[in-house]
């Protein structure tokens, strides 16, 4: 029975399935990490002291490197895995339909394009890292030492409405991937229950949208409201 | 009624195929799809041409032989039936038909509209059964089923393996099939004892076969002749991390 077992079990590394945990178990780290940090762009709204200040406790905690090392490995993870399986699955449907599916059976067409979604979001991620991370680091002095100005950073950036434009494409494409990969991560994980099945798919929807909202309101908040130099 | 059909043709051992139209008229409504079919092999053996060959066997949805993307629909447009219990009025007069075999690459076409469907099947000789030794059928109340659980793995065993979860699913996933099958074994006591094994071995020969993996888009669920609901597979993926542990 044992022995049974082993063998049953062996070689599994490759299965699907785990590959849709490892996905599930990344993607539902990084959702939480989005929402955390459209919370944190809200200091925006209180003002350069209030986010700058947020913004340099943030860096400079102590676990710091590690949440960054993790949310770096899991975005890595998520990218090759999602890589990996639309290879696997592009291979398994070699011939295509000459007509698609069609109203009560047709596929969604947010559902339908994850690996471009993803692509969109991996590159808004780069580009989102050098405006900011890796930006110009201006400093301000509020008293006891001088920190980095991230504030008069993002009110410039955003003063190009291209940039506010391109900010708020690439955060709905988010939004999209949010409401699919949300539900679909719990469904992956296995985590499903009659009383709670109907909930998950409208509590992905709220997420989503709180995030987006959150998140867009920055750029268009400083783009509409703030003129270069008046923080 | 008059339809215009547009038909995959391919040759026995041939990996190559097309779409060759066909016009058939004087239809009644009330004739099932497969009768539509019937119809035109008719008339093509009277042009001493090939007939088109398709599955078929019980024509009443029970025996999952049918096997027609219809429009690109796998079993047609209309939700919870198969492709025999679909009938021309679902159609308008003059329409353009498009028929075509369920693709994807564990199911290679052996001709025309037929598919190798022996992919799910092996998947169920690795361990999709209860290997007990039943005798004569025993007394129904002996071994007691909550209500619930029996009526969740009725649902599931209603499974009829036509492989439609496959046809329509984007990446050829036979996820519910195999979440049907375990689903179906797990909730009840005689499926117990070769539980952990079960799901290892099915899920494992599901990814040899080649068959996708899950995007959770639902459509399988939406496809199946028999509804079986999307929240299988969910319990599939439990099973399976629950197996890989103990």
């Amino acid at each position: 029975m044992i022995k049974e077992h082993v063998k049953a079990s062996s070689s599994v590394w490759w299965v699907s399935i785990l590959k849709k945990y490892l996905m599930g178990l990344t993607g539902l780290g990084l959702a939480l990490f989005v929402l955390l940090h459209m919370l944190g762009n809200l200091f925006i709204f209180a003002g350069d002291k209030a986010y700058n200040l947020y913004m340099h406790q943030m860096v400079n905690m102590e676990a710091s490197s590690i949440i960054q090392v993790g949310l770096l490995s899991a975005f890595l993870l998520h990218i090759i895995l999602a890589f990996i399986l639309s290879v696997k699955n592009y291979f398994s449907r070699l011939k295509k339909y000459a007509r698609a599916a069609s109203g009560w059976k047709a596929t969604a067409w947010y559902q339908k394009g994850l690996i471009a979604q993803g692509a969109v979001i991996l590159v808004f991620v780069i580009l989102h890292l050098i405006t900011f991370k890796f930006g110009v680091h201006y400093k301000i002095n509020y008293g006891n030492e001088e920190i980095r100005d991230l504030f008069r950073l993002v009110v410039e950036a955003f003063q190009n409405p291209i940039t506010v434009v391109w900010y708020i494409v690439a955060l709905l494409v988010l939004f999209i991937h949010l409401f699919h990969g949300l539900s679909s991560s719990f469904q992956s994980l296995g985590l499903n229950h009659p009383r709670f099945n109907k909930s998950i798919k409208g509590i992905s929807l709220v997420y989503a949208v709180l995030v987006t909202v959150g998140y867009i309101s920055l750029p268009l908040y400083v783009f509409l409201f703030m003129q270069e130099g008046a923080g | 009624m008059r339809l215009k059909l547009n038909i995959w043709r391919q040759k026995k051992d041939e990996k190559k195929g097309c779409f060759e139209s066909y016009e058939i008229a004087n239809l009644s409504p009330d004739m099932s799809f497969l009768e539509l079919l019937d119809q035109l092999n008719e008339q093509l053996v009277q042009q001493k041409k090939t007939p088109v060959a398709f599955d078929h066997d019980c024509r009443e949805g029970i025996c999952g032989s049918c096997s027609l993307v219809i429009n690109g629909n796998p079993h047609g447009p209309h939700k919870g039936s198969a492709a025999c219990q679909l009938h021309l009025r679902s159609f308008k007069d003059q329409e353009e038909i498009w028929v075509e075999p369920f693709r994807a690459t564990a199911f290679p076409v052996i001709q025309d509209l037929i598919v190798n469907r022996e992919a799910l099947d092996r998947i169920i000789q690795v361990g999709g059964y209860v290997s007990v030794n039943t005798g004569s059928a025993p007394e129904a109340h002996s071994t007691p089923v909550e209500k619930a659980k029996a009526d969740e793995a009725f649902s599931n065993a209603a499974c009829i393996g036509c492989g439609a979860c496959v046809a329509v699913c984007k990446n050829a996933s036979a996820s519910l099939f195999v979440a049907a099958k375990l689903s179906h074994l797990a909730l009840l006591p005689q499926g117990q004892a070769e539980r952990k094994n079960r799901t290892l071995k099915m899920v494992k020969q599901m990814e040899r076969e080649g068959f996708g993996s899950c995007t959770n888009t639902g459509a399988c669920s939406r496809a199946c002749p028999k509804e079986i609901s999307i929240h299988s597979i969910a319990r599939m993926n439990r099973e399976y991390f629950k197996s890989l542990l103990s």
